[in-house]
């Protein structure tokens, strides 16, 4: 198990030493030169333009730029802009001009937000979504089933910012039956902090639940004709026991790897949920970021979002192998 | 579950090799109560009755009967062999035994009694109960009817947590002498172990070890060779041999290998198309059958004897349950049917009838002179 782990890591960590490339070259794909856009459209002089290239060691080998951003990441740097110096701290992942602070500053404001928002949805997905399916799977067939699987259908058809929205404008605004979304840090107000969460919780939770419960009841079908299942049965085993217990571990396996990327995608950035529901998470400030080409932003949120989908990748994994031995071995 | 009927015997009837195998298997289970089951061959109460069993399933196609008007018994201490071809109802008539159909897509009628107490339409909390302790079933494939994702010991101390109110640290001690009785080496390590880690004969004996966890009266063994290599089939049919001594229970098999039924079984029935088609004791039916499937099924043995001889096949393939000839069942693959004056095989169902015109072996066929046709023309086929 833990050379299982070791092995996971390792590979892991490759795929972060990768991205860290692409992303950095990001930076130079990109369609706007970073010295310009801090320069701004007036007032700038070529010998402004320069200083800052300099400043920014725009003019320096890529390499030894790319070298100075990973040594960045891990020791801190400092920036200097118009004789002002700018210390950047480690993890350093760039420093935003535009907004004047290091961008993993940046970063850890936005970060719990979204975490927050993510964590409650994983939970309802897990639960609700998951349970619905099953009991949908262990009643197949039978008109519940079909309501179900149905009404989940049409909802998922219908685009998710759409009902976002409505739900937002009908029942936060024009009839306030759900609290407004919005953001208090946990530690300041756990009240607060959950009622301005509730609402994005339970639209982005129940809207993904109709997903979870069609895989969970797909995957459910499957692993309740198994033979071990009927061996489970004939031992005398309930329903609930045989359902619950036997066929749920082996019916997981291909929700959870669903589950992984999705969890991974949503902390990326849930910017529909995020834009809707007024909440400062990470979504957002890819959207802000974008709209004003704050390129060393883009560059971490990038970054940190693949280590993100690397970790859940890994995570995901690790689940494998402790839920199915099997794994363990190859 | 009540105790059977059927008077205590004294276990000075075992026979001297069966008294000297069980020494062999020393003191294991010198702590559990011996079950006071008889070795006696036949006449005795049953403890299983099936009674005009019929079971029925609809499909998109109609209503199949998989099973109809089907009546045996096997006693404690008996094996049962039932034997067809695929699609014959073998299987489906025992699952009916423990109720483990979709009760919602299944109608059963007819009578199953367990012990005297009748189990169809028993609700479903009440079968629970009968699941496992009283009645339980080795399955076909080891292989995928273990759970993949548990250690076998596990599943078996599961198995008898179900049934005994007792901490899981007896229950795993239970397990680890079920492992050592059915003969898996070293159990305290492979309690640990996981189903995939176990060689197909050793998974067998996990799933008998499971099966007679909680010393069940009556053990239904589904075919439980035939995913198996042929060496590994004889240990496993001499471990059940072996086991039924020790627990005396009732063992009903089923099977479409005639080798394995000669080996193990004290009654055959012969099922065809959903019916019972030939029943009787294993003597009656493997040296005096008296049915044209039967004989079939006995040709189609290879011989050794015979190696440079085509194999002889039953022609024809069995009929769609939704769609069964009229008349005898067998009628369209049977070539004795000339032999019959008029139609009768293909418009009257014969019945299941005594062959002496008395007595416990019964077949199902119109032929008038069916043993001097066994004698004349299939016994000297069979070398």
């Amino acid at each position: 198990m833990l050379y299982f782990v070791a092995r996971r890591l390792v590979s892991a960590l490759s795929v972060v030493l990768v991205t860290l490339i692409v992303t950095f070259a990001l930076f130079f794909v990109a369609p706007t030169d970073p010295a310009a856009s801090i320069c701004g459209d007036r007032n700038c002089t070529t010998e402004r333009y320069n200083e800052i290239k300099e400043n920014l060691h725009l003019d320096r080998p890529k390499v030894q730029q790319f070298a100075e951003y990973t040594v960045g990441i891990f020791a801190g740097r400092t920036f200097e802009t118009s004789g002002v110096k700018q210390e950047c701290n480690a993890p350093c992942l760039g420093f935003s001009f535009k907004n004047d602070r290091p961008v993993t500053d940046m970063l850890k404001d936005r970060l719990p937000v979204t975490v927050s928002l993510v964590a409650g949805y994983a939970v309802m997905v897990l639960t609700i979504g998951v349970f619905v399916g099953s009991m949908a799977a262990k009643r197949r067939g039978t008109l519940g089933d079909r309501a179900l699987m149905s009404s989940t259908l049409i909802l998922s058809s219908v685009p998710y910012y759409i009902v976002a929205l409505m739900i937002s404008l009908y029942l936060t605004i024009l009839y306030p039956i759900l609290p407004r979304g919005g953001y208090t840090p946990l530690t300041d107000n756990p009240g607060a902090w959950f009622a301005g969460l509730l609402t994005p919780w339970l639209v982005l939770g129940i809207y993904n639940c109709t997903q979870y419960a069609r895989y969970s009841r797909g995957s459910m079908v499957e692993t309740l004709s198994e033979d071990y299942i009927r061996t489970a049965r004939a031992k005398g085993l309930s329903d609930r026991v045989v359902t619950y217990k036997h066929a749920l571990r082996s019916g997981m396996i291909p929700v959870i790897t669903i589950f992984g990327l999705d969890i991974a995608g949503s902390l990326a950035g849930a910017i529909f949920t995020e834009r809707i529901f007024d909440l400062p998470g990470l979504g957002n400030l890819v959207l802000e970021s974008l709209n004003n080409y704050d390129l060393p932003v883009i560059m971490g949120t990038v970054l940190v979002a693949s280590i993100i989908l690397v970790a859940m990748n890994f995570l995901v994994d690790v689940a494998y192998s402790l839920i199915d031995p099997r794994v363990r071995l190859s | 579950m009540t105790t059977p009927a059927n008077e205590p015997k004294d276990l000075q009837d075992m026979t001297g090799t069966e008294a000297a195998a069980d020494a062999k298997r020393g003191p294991s289970i010198a702590t559990r109560e011996r079950r006071q089951g008889s070795i006696n061959p036949s006449g005795e109460t049953p403890y299983l009755e099936v009674e005009n069993l019929t079971v029925k399933f609809p499909t998109a196609d109609g209503l199949v009967s998989a099973v109809n008007g089907l009546s045996y018994s096997v006693p404690l201490g008996r094996t049962l062999a039932i034997v067809g071809e695929s699609g014959s109802g073998k299987s489906v008539s025992s699952m009916a035994v423990m109720g483990l159909h979709d009760r919602k897509r299944t109608q059963i009628t007819g009578s199953i009694r367990l012990g005297g107490d009748e189990v169809v339409g028993l609700p479903e909390n009440e079968l629970m109960k009968i699941r496992g302790d009283a009645v339980s079933m080795v399955f076909q494939d080891p292989q995928s009817s273990l759970h993949p994702l548990y250690t076998v010991g596990n599943q078996i101390a599961e198995a008898y947590l179900v049934h005994h109110k007792v901490s899981k640290d007896v229950a795993r001690k239970r397990a680890l002498e079920m492992l050592d009785l059915v003969g898996i080496p070293n159990p305290q390590r492979r309690f640990k172990q996981y189903p995939h880690e176990f060689s197909g004969g050793m998974r067998q004996r996990a799933m008998i070890a499971m099966g007679l966890v909680n010393d069940p009266k009556l053990v239904i063994a589904d075919e439980p060779t035939t995913a198996l290599d042929v060496t590994v089939q004889a240990q496993i049919l001499d471990l059940l041999n072996n086991l039924q001594k020790e627990f005396g229970s009732a063992i009903v098999l089923i099977t479409h290998d005639l080798g394995v039924v000669a080996e193990m079984a004290d009654d055959v029935l012969v099922m065809y198309a959903g019916r019972c088609v030939e029943y009787g004791t294993a003597e009656d039916v493997l040296a005096r059958p008296r049915m044209p499937y039967t004989w079939g099924l006995l040709e189609s043995i290879p011989t050794v004897s015979a190696a440079n001889e085509r194999l002889r096949p039953i022609k024809g393939l069995p009929p769609s349950l939704l769609n069964l000839p009229t008349g005898c069942s067998f009628n369209p693959r049977c070539p004795y049917k000339d032999r019959v004056k008029g139609e009768r095989c293909t418009t009257d169902l014969p019945e299941l009838l005594p062959v002496d015109g008395a007595g416990a072996h019964t077949s199902r066929c119109h032929l008038h002179d069916k043993a001097s046709i066994y004698e004349a023309e299939v016994a000297p086929r069979l070398g």
